[in-house]
């Protein structure tokens, strides 16, 4: 790739910096929604926004407002919003090896480990890549999540519908473009992919929401045990005699 | 109050304990074959299934708005046709929103 570097108007990180950029302002635009729910839900404008600024991830955060809102136990509140969170846990173990951080690096970079960083690190061909999507995904999402929380807390969120631009579309659409190519890659990442989905929606009537992303954790160990037990990936173990 | 503060830094502090313990198992831990598929298929799982709910639930019921449905639809038909990352969300979120527009979402 440097060898190219004269030829090549674009350099090979500009393309997950730019994605990763336009991704973060768009999704992080979300935050209006949280500021506003927060609000009415009973926390105050600065718990709203520090949960922005140091939970910073956004199942979490919906789901201890709704605790609140519900009147719920606070002991409670904070526990489901940190089961919640366990899914970047998962992600960090996918992550750790791409990212290489060590020391004050790591802690920085622990922050920014939730879905969209993730989707667009994860969807690059190479570890520099990689690291500079990451980082710009970080970056602008952090930044749009928090100044759009606090847009929303202080009570702006009525001035129009992010639906209309069709805002709401983004979340989804970017996370099936993002694992595209690892559903292109074989037939246990389409399994995997269809049936977390499966999973997800069969459990959302019944499960608060997030919940039933976490189970959906379940497909990949079933990949992973298909895989595994070498009877091929359409094979899941115990399967059909 | 200070009761919802102290659920509101003990989420933030569990938040960040959890993401930071993801980054740092050892990489060993996943040397070995099955957890390290495991891994590697997680992401494909979770993200699946948050672009299945995000685009067929509100909440914990399961309702098909139209024009998102129109708006996950382009986002495939984009991807099949090999369309760039950007332009595949942008077509996404023009068709829901084109729709609403309408009238028709």
């Amino acid at each position: 790739m440097a060898d190219q570097a004269g030829q090549q108007p674009v350099p090979a990180p500009a393309r997950p910096v730019r994605d990763g950029l336009m991704l973060g302002l768009a999704v992080g635009t979300s935050g209006l929604a949280f500021g506003a729910a927060a609000v009415s839900s009973g926390l105050t404008a600065v718990q709203a926004c520090v949960l922005s600024l140091l939970a910073y991830t956004g199942a979490s955060q919906f789901a201890l407002a709704g605790v609140v809102a519900a009147g719920g136990s606070l002991v409670a509140g904070a526990a489901s919003a940190v089961l919640l969170g366990s899914r970047n846990a998962l992600y960090g173990l996918r992550l750790a090896g791409l990212l290489q951080v060590r020391g004050p690096a790591r802690l920085l970079a622990a922050h920014g480990v939730i879905d969209e960083s993730t989707a667009i690190a994860l969807a690059q061909p190479d570890g520099a890549s990689a690291r500079a999507g990451f980082r710009a995904t970080f970056a602008s999402l952090y930044l749009s999540w928090n100044l759009t929380t606090a847009i929303g807390a202080l009570g702006a969120g009525r001035l129009g519908s992010p639906q209309s631009i069709g805002l709401d579309v983004i979340g989804p659409a970017a996370f099936l473009a993002l694992i595209w190519p690892q559903l292109r890659a074989g037939w246990t990442e389409r399994g995997v992919g269809l049936l977390g989905a499966v999973i997800a929606l069969a459990a959302t009537p019944f499960c608060p929401p997030g919940v039933p992303v976490i189970l959906a954790a379940s497909a990949a160990l079933a990949g992973a045990l298909a895989d595994g037990t070498g009877g091929g990936p359409a094979a899941p173990a115990g399967g059909l005699p | 109050m200070t009761g919802t503060w102290i659920a509101v830094l003990a989420t933030a502090g569990g938040c960040y304990a959890l993401k930071l313990a993801g980054l740092t198992v050892p990489q060993r831990l996943l040397a070995r074959p099955l957890p390290r598929r495991f891994a590697e298929l997680v992401p494909v799982a979770l993200l699946a299934a948050l672009a299945a709910v995000q685009t067929l639930a509100s909440g914990q019921a399961l309702h098909a708005d139209p024009a998102r449905l129109a708006g996950m639809a382009a986002a495939v038909a984009a991807l099949l046709a090999r369309a760039p990352f950007l332009a595949v969300i942008v077509t996404a979120a023009g068709t829901a929103a084109a729709l609403r527009a309408l009238g028709l979402g």
